[in-house]
């Protein structure tokens, strides 16, 4: 009779306290879930397999632990390539890095303070670059810079006809056709446009909300004081902007250093990366390790640590100097 | 109660022959190859239906190592393209044809002989059966040769003669020789393979970039560059096509299968391409297609079946011929009267049975799971020379040292 009536009792507890209890990590366990086998497996993954030689096309019983437990890092980092790559990498990141922020910043200023109305259509056309696919974009790119149809070949062999750009395309023929994606002297400042113009836009709208939460009063208290535009500009706006500047910049470093998309459309090749892999960027080697002629899976994935350790001691650098800068005022 | 049950055997019934399917995985163009075919497989096996999935030449491959990687996710038959012939065959993914139940080698005599050593692995397995060949060949629009007084013969008796013929060419027509001057390079060492060599190596495995025989394909190619003959162009791009369109190319090395190529990219020049043998008679291959059951298949007997269908019947090469012009590796399709017909592309040239002579004169060499790290060892090394003028010699050391890093790593 007791237990009759206890057992019920037992078992409506502890349904309603596993609900109580258990609910809230039943909702939030897709994201573990997905985040385990889509995250955390392939981090894990990659990591053994740095320290492993592995043919993929044999299956997984064929991943064996390297003696000595380093040498994928030492065959990835002994590369002659793997310099080539690493001077490329940094050369794009710098060149197509720095200047976005040079552009982007007097922009932002300009439509803030000079654009009235229009200043939201400005702020979509800039978007436009960033949001289209990169795909599409680095396609139209191959077809305006191939070599003999190409606009921008074209246009340089008509330049040619006036007496102060003829020597732009040596050859009037047109036999000295700019070979835009295969050559190395072209081939990384055409990385470096395609990149700017997809990404400047993206960082002046970031600071054009940078500069939005900046307080007209003290632009009003700096013109009582009797300051300049540039003045306001050199002592407000730009210490203001400092924590939009340190995210941007953060963006852009990260970003660049881990280019592949553009450059494995623009020079697949062969040779992939263009002349003497010009172009070449270490997101793009490593690709190629793993899927391409190489097919070596564990230099791969030392490849992809050696990236994570270069972006990571980049970004802290890039935060020790931000921190350096900062107003002690503030603190 | 009895009606349901009586239509529930039914539907069961009808599930079980229900038709089985056969999935082949393959590329472009063997994909339109393997369509023309079906009809015929449908009137031999009505109740078995067969499922092509296509994907570009690189994706495919990748997909297929990740299938035989994961051990899910290929097909029942699966392309391999001669590149990859080593690498796969040496995967343990695939099954090896020459044994029981299928002791393919009974069939060797039926097939092309350097496509059935290309299909051998080096520890004897036959992890991949031969279907299609591609013997090398050099079109020339004959238009251009008559304009500037140059026979065929002088194109191919020597590359020396080819190189000098190009010179005329350029002079009298405007015309370069040809789209790149790798191709001179690349068809030099294709053809001139020693004995017991593989493309790139010895018989050790060892690399030989910078043995004589690429000296030498470099040097050639160097001397066609000197002299302004190449248009420096890349295969397969819109410029190319332009320029063998509007005859800006007087020849093409390439395989023969380019003819049927042709036929699609640039159909306004019919009729006026012919086609010779390689300079020096060089007997080379440009591509061919194999088939393979891989493990993972749960359809072997099926596929087997279809692979003899494929690769075997000489009514199914030719019909696969017909659709996308790659020779078949059948013997006995090579015979059929088809090939003594004059080809329209070619101005009406009975030019097929010069391919077959040039496929049945091949050198057999092995494939070496390495190739295309030498391959693209050596495409760098010939840029080096011809675009940033480094020595010869010097570029093919780097190359050498870069592919020996490599293949000493293991793997």
């Amino acid at each position: 009779m007791t237990t009759t009536t206890k057992q019920p009792q037992t078992r409506n507890w502890n349904w309603s306290h596993l609900q109580k209890q258990a609910a809230p990590y039943l909702f939030v366990s897709p994201f573990f879930v997905l985040f385990a086998v889509f995250g955390l497996f392939p981090i894990v993954f990659s990591l053994l397999l740095a320290f492993s030689q592995w043919d993929s096309a044999s299956g997984l019983s064929t991943m064996h632990w390297v003696k000595p437990l380093w040498s994928n890092f030492q065959y990835v980092l002994t590369d002659p390539l793997f310099a080539t790559v690493l001077k490329n990498t940094f050369w794009i990141a710098i060149v197509s890095g720095l200047p976005q922020h040079l552009v982007a910043i007097p922009l932002a200023y300009v439509l803030h303070t000079q654009v009235g109305r229009f200043k939201h259509f400005f702020t979509a056309a800039f978007l436009v670059p960033f949001v289209t696919s990169t795909v599409a974009i680095a396609l139209v790119t191959t077809v305006l810079f191939s070599e003999r149809n190409g606009a921008v070949n074209q246009l340089l062999l008509w330049l040619n006809n006036f007496v102060l750009f003829d020597p732009l395309i040596p050859d009037q023929t047109g036999e000295g056709y700019i070979q835009w994606l295969f050559e190395k002297e072209y081939t990384k400042p055409l990385v470096c446009l395609l990149i700017f113009w997809r990404y400047f836009g993206y960082n002046t709208v970031l600071y054009l909300t940078g500069l939005q939460t900046i307080s007209n009063d003290i632009y009003e208290a700096a013109q009582v004081d009797g300051a300049t535009r540039w003045q306001q500009f050199w002592h407000i706006t730009l210490p203001l902007l400092r924590p939009i500047a340190y995210f941007t910049t953060i963006g852009t470093v990260v970003g660049n250093l881990n280019l592949f998309d553009e450059v494995f459309i623009l020079f697949s090749g062969p040779p992939s990366g263009g002349e003497e892999y010009s172009a070449q960027t270490i997101g793009l080697y490593l690709y190629n390790n793993a899927f391409g002629p190489n097919q070596d899976m564990g230099a791969a994935a030392a490849t992809s640590w050696v990236l994570f350790v270069i972006v990571l001691l980049i970004t802290l650098i890039t935060n020790a100097v931000f921190r350096r800068t900062a107003d002690p005022s503030e603190a | 109660m009895k009606k349901a049950l009586s239509l529930i055997v039914l539907l069961s019934l009808g599930s079980l022959s229900q038709a089985a399917t056969l999935t082949v995985n393959c590329y472009p163009d063997v994909n339109r190859s393997i369509e023309a075919a079906i009809p015929m497989w449908k009137k031999q096996h009505p109740d078995v239906d067969i499922r092509i999935n296509t994907l570009a030449y690189p994706d495919h491959h990748n997909a297929l190592t990740t299938a035989l990687a994961t051990g899910n996710g290929a097909g029942d038959v699966d392309c391999v393209e001669i590149g990859f012939v080593a690498r796969f065959g040496e995967s343990g993914g695939l099954e090896d044809l020459g044994k029981a139940p299928y002791n393919a080698k009974q069939y060797q005599k039926l097939v092309t002989g350097y496509a059935w050593a290309q299909a051998t692995n080096a520890d004897g397995g036959l992890y991949v059966f031969p279907v299609d060949i591609a013997p090398g060949t050099l079109f020339y629009r004959d238009d251009i040769l008559k304009k500037a007084g140059v026979t065929p013969a002088q194109l191919s008796k020597s590359w020396e003669s080819y190189i000098d013929a190009g010179k005329k060419i350029k002079e009298k027509t405007g015309a370069y020789l040809l789209l790149h001057a790798n191709f001179i390079a690349l068809a030099y060492i294709r053809a001139n393979i020693g004995e017991g060599e593989s493309l790139f190596f010895d018989a050790k495995g060892q690399p030989m970039l910078n043995s004589p025989r690429f000296v030498k394909a470099l040097q050639l190619a160097k001397m066609a560059r000197d002299s302004k003959l190449d248009a420096n162009l890349t295969q397969f791009t819109p410029d190319w096509t332009d320029a063998l369109n509007k005859g800006m190319l007087a020849t093409q090395p390439f395989g023969a299968w380019f003819e049927g190529t042709m036929r699609a990219l640039i159909p306004g020049t019919a009729g006026k391409w012919r086609a010779v043998d390689l300079p020096e008679k060089s007997y080379a291959t440009w591509g061919g297609t194999f088939l393979a059951i891989p493990k993972q298949s749960k359809q072997k007997a099926l596929a087997w079946d279809f692979i003899r269908f494929y690769g075997l019947n000489k009514d199914v090469q030719l019909n696969s011929f017909k659709a996308i012009t790659a020779l078949p590796a059948l013997k006995a399709a090579q015979n059929d009267a088809l090939f003594r017909k004059p080809v329209d592309f070619l101005g009406g040239q009975v030019v097929r049975p010069m391919w077959v002579r040039a496929a049945n004169n091949t050198r057999p060499f092995d494939a070496n799971r390495y190739d295309s790290v030498a391959n693209d060892a050596l495409g760098t090394a010939i840029t080096r020379v011809l675009n940033s003028g480094v020595d010869v010699k010097t570029a093919l050391d780097e190359a050498q040292a870069l592919v020996e890093r490599r293949v000493n790593r293991g793997n």
